[in-house]
């Protein structure tokens, strides 16, 4: 272990081993393990550059070690057992080899750390180090890209390749982003620590933002071939429960994850047999999963009781749990969700959920009314470039039966969306328009 | 991926037994794990089979057993649904429950409707949707 080294991809390089089954047994044990022994040794060592690199090297003593030993009983103690070891070794023979009478200061800080009787054994607020280790992974010092990227890699226990899998960069791109925002971290002196009750606020939309950032990725594509990853909502949906289970008296932190639940539980009906989105309209509800929907349902109640005014995150839950309560399009109930929207636009202002409750104006009101919305916020500045203006008035202009007006929009809305599959739909919505 | 873990009737939970405080106490902390690790979707204990029936189906013929029945290894005692990356990481999350003394607990992925595939027709899985929101209103 040295300080400050760039951190190598380990789980990259052993990927043609993971064959065999010890190898694909730790990289189970990782995922459970890797956030709190980063957590752990963050605490430890106060630098989450130094403890990641620990991590790693305990990884690389397991994946030594256990074929031959076999799992250890206790392979979260045994990780950081290993890590600490690791760690002083690596300080110790360092000092030897540079023949150095003592080491610089920050080192020999470190190494008397890490000598110190293991306290993340002793102490039980291990849960407490890693909801510091998210604040400090979604700290507003970094880049929403970085933040996501540190945050899968150091909570979620994903390895930069898959990172770079999933938001479709190089693997350089995403290993760059880490060693940068791990250093901005340092450099801006981040506290590992949860934020005081004056910026808790603030600090904690930020984390609830990453989530939902790596949620949507999953959920809506932005860009590439398929139309949705679901590991990906997976990813954050387990974020979002660990978060739950870290601050249980938070409401958004539950209007969060009931959203992520109730949308989630359409994933599977969101998409036809050859990789096409359905939309909600036309989704078979029968393969929605009711497990997830009852416990969204679960959720928004957690979050509706917590709450004095609903947070945007618990609203949006509210407007899922009209659809994920109703037996068709039709039962809908259309008007609640046009005001539950209304709140959602006063706390946010945001034109895309202006967009969206013009829809649900046309769903309670008819076409007509949404149509008149949606123009108004097509003069406007802030949705041009943003394909579901043109998709959503080509749909209102259909049912107003303005075909020809429709397929323009659709054209339109097909040029401006980036992602493969639901470029298709639109250019499919045009050609059902007629010439 | 979404696996269910089978945990088997003993005499004592047949018996209607309560277990004892200090394995309550580290089934709360195992569950609690479960809950934190973001692994726990869903998790039930089961009332003995005495309490249970058993429905047997002969052609048109239907046959009403009440329990409690025998071969308390054959009878599940509760259960929990996990979201987990892997089966590995199932596995791994199993090895670290609180059982003992021989008893075998067995973890089976959870089949989704996709893997049904075209045996599910439209209309099998409207009715089938019909009584899962019935359920789920009657809750």
């Amino acid at each position: 272990m040295v300080p400050g080294r760039s951190p190598i991809e380990l789980r990259s390089s052993t990927e043609p081993l993971a064959a065999s089954a010890t190898h694909r047994a730790i990289d189970a044990v990782w995922r459970i393990e890797s956030a709190r022994l980063i957590a752990g040794l963050t605490r430890i060592v106060r630098d989450v550059s130094v403890a990641e690199d620990l991590a790693q090297d305990a990884l690389v003593a397991a994946l030594e070690q256990w074929p031959e030993s076999g799992i250890p009983d206790n392979p979260g103690a045994w990780l950081m057992a290993a890590a600490k070891h690791r760690g002083i070794d690596a300080l110790r023979r360092r000092v030897t080899l540079e023949r150095k009478q003592e080491l610089i200061g920050r080192e020999l800080q470190i190494l008397g750390q890490l000598d110190q009787p293991d306290l993340a054994a002793q102490v039980d607020d291990v849960q407490d180090d890693i909801l510091r280790l998210v604040f400090m992974t979604c700290h507003p010092v970094l880049s929403r890209e970085a933040r996501v990227a540190l945050t899968l890699r150091l909570l979620g226990g994903l390895s930069t390749p898959e990172i770079a899998r999933a938001f479709l960069v190089s693997e350089g791109t995403v290993a760059q982003r880490i060693v940068r925002a791990k250093r901005t971290l340092a450099q801006a002196r981040v506290p590992f620590e949860v934020p005081a009750r004056d910026e808790l606020a603030d600090r904690l939309s930020a984390v609830l933002e990453v989530i939902y950032l790596v949620f949507n990725e999953g959920y809506a594509a932005t860009a590439g071939e398929h139309w949705i990853r679901p590991a990906l909502c997976e990813d954050a949906l387990r974020l979002g429960r660990i978060l739950a289970a870290l601050m249980p008296r938070e409401p958004e932190v539950h209007g969060l994850l009931a959203l992520m639940e109730l949308q989630a539980s359409r994933l599977r009906a969101r998409v036809g047999p050859h990789g096409e989105p359905v939309l909600l309209a036309d989704q078979d509800r029968a393969r929605w999963d009711h497990l997830l929907v009852q416990r969204g349902l679960a959720g928004l109640q957690r979050a509706e009781e917590r709450s004095r005014a609903l947070g945007p995150y618990t609203l949006q839950a509210a407007i899922a749990a009209c659809h994920a309560r109703a037996r068709s399009v039709e039962e809908t109930d259309w008007a609640r969700i046009v005001a539950l929207y209304d709140g959602l636009a006063a706390l946010t202002g945001s034109p895309v959920v202006e967009l969206n409750r013009a829809v649900a104006v046309t769903m309670a009101f008819g076409p007509k009314a949404g149509l008149e919305l949606v123009d108004s916020l097509a003069d406007g500045p802030a949705l041009r470039g943003y394909h579901l203006l043109p998709s959503v008035r080509g749909d209102l202009l259909v049912r107003l039966g303005r075909l020809a007006e429709a397929r323009e929009e659709f054209l339109r809305a097909a040029d401006l969306c980036d992602n493969d599959r639901e470029r298709e739909l639109l250019l499919s919505r045009a050609v059902a328009c007629g010439t | 991926m979404r696996f269910m873990v089978l945990v088997p009737a003993s005499p004592e939970s047949e018996a209607g037994e309560m277990p004892t405080t200090e394995l309550l106490e580290a089934m709360n902390k195992y569950n609690e794990e479960l809950v934190k690790a973001g692994v726990m979707l869903a998790g039930e204990g089961l009332h003995p089979s005495s309490k249970g029936a058993k429905v047997r189906f002969d052609g048109a013929q239907r046959n009403v057993v009440d329990g409690p029945f025998t071969e308390a290894k054959e009878l599940v005692a509760g259960f929990w649904v996990w979201e987990c990356a892997s089966r590995e990481e199932a596995i791994e999350w199993l090895k670290r429950a609180p059982f003992d003394g021989g008893v075998e607990l067995e973890l089976r992925q959870v089949f989704e409707a996709e893997d049904f595939g075209e045996e599910l027709t439209p209309e099998l899985r409207e009715a089938e949707a019909r009584m899962r929101e019935q359920t789920a209103a009657q809750n």
